[in-house]
């Protein structure tokens, strides 16, 4: 194709953009580039807080601005900004290959021009309008943090909203060219619960993915209730005594064990590193047979469903272990490229200040056959885990997370509630011991920051029992 | 855009818009960044960005914010709308207004700002780094987490009431995290950060020798027995969990709520008498010190601990208003404005009678833990609780001799941990986070494989 002149023109949002978009690709491309990727982005989001009974903080905002990618042989050097003029573009280009050392213009390859946009925007564009008013959520959240005043014991009640709209066009050298709208809304609510020396916190958050009207559907009263719930049950608590004892981990958000000790791991940013014990691994085993593990983009109005990628591919159901035996490892186009790894759909980014990178989407354990109070019954002292906190994991593969209510385990019964627990454990060693899955799956959504910035992910899992596991405490 | 044109053109929108009364803070900033492996340079990252957070306040005198990136009249004129309709929301159990000392004489360090080096140059540098850090010991296979970065920014605020102030920084930073093997041995990994204010300022050669002795010393490890030790923290982990505890002189957090302190705690005595602790982001040695905060008010250096006695509070507009103080340029603009602390600086005070000075983590020989680095800060810390139970680097010691921690978690709570230390080492040590001694606690819980 012909490079057109450059002229003053800038992208913009709901119209078509392709020539513009192929010159600045063209452009890349005669420069020496082997592939150029343009990730442009328009965001509008609100959040909202009630703090007692107030609305304390009211918060707009909205931005716009490209993230440029540009590979050389395995090397990728990436640049972001807010001028999305054409110059703008094509200065980040120049920047891009200037820092890529690209030389010669040897690379041999021919832009053969974008392909027919495939437009998953266009039946998403009303969700706008259909979102909650500022207005509407003030008055639920209120609510919900009035729903909390149960107690003189409850000291802090807060509700949160979140509305994040991102528009996104996302086009490369490969033809790609497509066109999404991404729609996230969560909502939070927390307790600080207080008597004499005594103190707990409550917490719960809520999420969905394409699903305008969701918030208006939120039960309020029933979680505050949770929330209510499980502050009260943890606000005499003992301090857990440490240790190395079996432990069933709830459903629902639970599932963090799974992200944080394995999922990362599975991730081919990990493989690239070297930091995952996993990388040479691929269909022997990794995890008791009980286990099957599965990362998605797919599920309707998850939190960490997609309809493209940020790097325009549909995201696909992988199974990542099936009966204990690694099948698959979570992949984007850097990590394909880098590792041989085929990409699963799973290119990810906050924004555009960021370059896409390998990402879990929806990642569960699948359902097994035992009830909760069988795992329950199955251990005679051991602690369980109703409500998990954030986590971490090392780049030894060594994982942490904080038990945020917990409960002891005596003689196949719940017992006392216990608090201050954090589950330590590394990846390899823990996997195989997840001796039992229940039949209760459920999703939680929850946020997720790595390399590519923080992203919106589910998690989840049935209740689980891991045989053994050190509980750091007192 | 620079900074006096962004605040002509949002003074011009804002007249047009009959908006009288407004402030912002806006960044401009350029940020290059280069990854390597094993040679090969594995990402080189450009960002150029300007962002501005705009406040308005209407006819009630209550107040909305909007935040964009879109610097353009049309993208200012939509913000300040947005601001407008924002301040229908605005908090009326609270009134928030601009600083008292907006217009305060600020003290600007005279750091001479750098320029750019080019990505060629970070490369060059990070190679050669790298390259070094691999052949330092056979065990260290790779370095996983590595970067070397320059950012180049300046910071404007200004209000409708011709507040105005601005300055401009370079900075640099090294990262090094390396990962060593042995056979039938678990991986080990440890590193070290280094800033300046540009790269020719960055101690390369330290940062390559403390990465390498520090992850090498972790070699060896064994497990240790769950119970409760004599703890030695390292300056970088006390300072990590000051700050992870940062509500107890926080006002914000206070008026909210979710601090160990009250309205009434100054003066009350929440340490030993040997510690005192300063804010202090003026401090000649901190890299990324600003002359003012969020809302224009000057940084100054803050007392906030002294002989044990709480002594001050930190403070934005609206809390010092509440507690009837002046604010003390540690405000986040937001919304909500946030307060939290700059650069902390730990020192022992002169009442240190009480302490048992013969406690020197370099040639102590009775048994301890040291604590080098504190990990999953956000997952281990309940600081509205002041618990905490935290993985940590380390090693015991015993008989003078060190063996590294497998892994296992260090837990307890903040204000047992205030009232028992049991000696602060003389000599102080710089952190990026800020200025420490080695601080001994008697008796913290550890949990083991054991």
């Amino acid at each position: 194709m012909a490079f057109t002149n450059i002229k003053s023109c800038e992208i913009k949002f709901g119209e078509c953009n392709k020539q513009l978009l192929e010159d600045v690709i063209f452009y890349g491309i005669s420069l020496g580039a082997d592939f150029v990727e343009l990730f442009i982005e328009n965001s509008d989001n609100s959040s909202v807080l009630a703090e007692e009974d107030f609305i304390t903080s009211v918060s707009p905002s909205f931005g716009k601005g490209a993230g440029i990618r540009i590979f050389k042989d395995k090397r990728d050097g990436f640049v972001s900004t807010n001028d999305l003029s054409k110059e703008g573009l094509m200065r980040s280009i120049s920047q891009a290959i200037e820092m890529l050392d690209i030389t010669a213009k040897n690379n041999n390859l021919k832009f053969n021009g974008l392909n027919k946009i495939k437009d998953y925007s266009s039946s998403k564009i009303d969700w706008f309008r259909d979102v909650p008013t500022i207005n509407e959520v003030s008055e639920k959240l209120l609510l919900s943090t009035k729903s909390l005043k149960k107690d003189k014991k409850v000291v802090v009640r807060k509700g949160s909203y979140s509305r994040n709209w991102q528009e996104v066009i996302i086009a490369s050298s490969d033809g790609t060219y497509a066109a999404d709208i991404r729609l996230h809304q969560t909502v939070g609510l927390n307790v600080i619960a207080n008597d004499a020396q005594y103190k707990s916190n409550g917490s719960r958050r809520f999420g969905s993915h394409g699903i305008p009207n969701e918030f208006r559907l939120w039960d309020h009263e029933k979680a505050a209730n949770e929330v209510y719930e499980s502050s009260m049950k943890m606000l005499y608590a003992d301090y857990v005594q440490a240790g190395q004892m079996p432990v069933v981990l709830a459903n629902k958000f639970g599932g963090v064990i799974f992200h944080e000790a394995c999922g990362h791991l599975l991730e081919t940013t990990q493989i690239e590193r070297g930091t995952t014990p996993f990388s040479d691994k691929l269909n022997e085993k990794i995890a008791h047979e009980s286990v099957t593990a599965i990362d998605e983009g797919i599920s309707e109005g998850s939190f960490g469903s997609l309809s493209i990628d940020d790097e325009g591919m549909e995201p696909e159901k992988s199974i990542l272990i099936k009966d204990g035996i690694l099948k698959k490892f979570i992949s984007d186009r850097a990590g394909e490229l880098r590792t041989g790894h085929k990409r699963t759909g799973s290119g990810r980014r906050q924004n555009y200040s960021f370059a896409a990178a390998s990402r879990m989407r929806n990642t569960y354990i699948a359902k097994g056959q035992y009830t909760k109070e069988e795992l329950i019954n199955s251990i005679s002292e051991g602690l369980y885990c109703k409500s998990m906190g954030g986590g971490s994991v090392g780049a030894t593969g060594q994982f942490n997370f904080a038990v945020e209510e917990g409960y002891l385990i005596k003689n196949g019964k719940l017992t006392k509630p216990v608090k201050g627990a954090t589950l330590i454990g590394d990846a390899k060693e823990v996997m195989p011991k997840i001796s039992m899955c229940g039949n209760d799956l459920e999703l939680a959504p929850g946020f997720c920051g790595s390399v590519s910035g923080s992203v919106n992910v589910t998690v989840g899992q049935p209740h689980i029992k891991v045989d053994s596991i050190t509980v750091g405490g007192r | 855009m620079n900074a006096t044109e962004i605040t002509t053109q949002i003074t011009n929108i804002a007249n047009i818009l009959n908006i009288d009364k407004w402030d912002f803070g806006a960044s401009f900033s350029n940020d290059y960044s280069v990854q390597v492996d094993r040679g090969a340079a594995k990402q080189l990252k450009a960002s150029q960005k300007n962002v501005v957070t705009l406040r308005v306040w209407n006819k009630e005198n209550l107040v909305g914010i909007t935040t964009t990136s879109d610097l353009s009249e049309t993208g200012i004129k939509k913000a300040l709308k947005q601001a407008n309709i924002a301040s229908e929301f605005g908090n009326k159990n609270e009134f928030t207004n601009f600083s008292p000392l907006a217009k305060a004489p600020i003290q600007v360090k005279e750091v001479d700002k750098k320029n750019p080096s080019g990505i060629k140059k970070l490369l060059k540098i990070l190679r050669e780094a790298e390259s070094k850090l691999l052949d330092s010991h056979d065990a260290i296979k790779s370095i996983p987490y590595n970067g070397l970065s320059e950012s180049f920014y300046e910071r404007i605020y200004a209000n409708s009431e011709g507040a105005f102030r601005n300055y401009s920084k370079s900075q640099a930073a090294l990262y090094l995290y390396a990962r060593a093997e042995e056979k039938n041995k678990k991986p080990r990994s440890s590193g070290s950060v280094k800033l300046g204010y540009g790269v020719d300022e960055i101690d390369i050669d330290s940062c390559i020798k403390e990465a390498s002795k520090k992850t090498i010393a972790h070699l060896d490890y064994s497990s240790i027995k769950t119970g409760k030790y004599l703890v030695c923290l390292s300056p970088e982990a006390f300072l990590t969990l000051i700050n992870a505890f940062s509500s107890i002189f926080n006002a914000r957090s206070i008026i909210d709520g979710v601090s160990l302190s009250n309205k009434n705690s100054i003066g009350e005595l929440i340490s030993v008498p040997a510690l005192n602790i300063f804010d202090d982001g003026l401090n000649e040695k901190n890299i990324s010190s600003a002359p003012f905060d969020g809302e224009g008010t000057p940084t100054k250096k803050l007392s906030l601990i002294y002989q044990g006695k709480l002594e001050n509070f930190l403070h934005s507009e609206s809390t010092a208003k509440i507690f009837n103080t002046n604010p003390t340029g540690h405000a986040g603009l937001g919304s909500k404005v946030s307060v939290s602390p700059d650069w902390l600086v730990v020192e022992r005070s002169n009442a240190c009678s009480n302490l048992d000075i013969k406690l020197d983590h370099t040639n102590y020989e009775g048994e301890f833990v040291y604590v080098e680095e504190l990990n999953a800060i956000h997952a281990g810390v309940r600081a509205s609780q002041g618990s905490f139970s935290l993985p940590f680097e380390g090693w015991l010691y015993k008989n003078g001799k060190r063996c590294s921690i497998e892994s296992a978690t260090v837990a307890g709570d903040i204000k047992y941990l205030l009232r028992n230390i049991i000696n602060i080492e003389d000599e102080e040590e710089l952190t990026t986070s800020g200025i420490s001694p080695h601080l001994w606690i008697n008796e913290l819980s550890i949990t083991g494989d054991e």
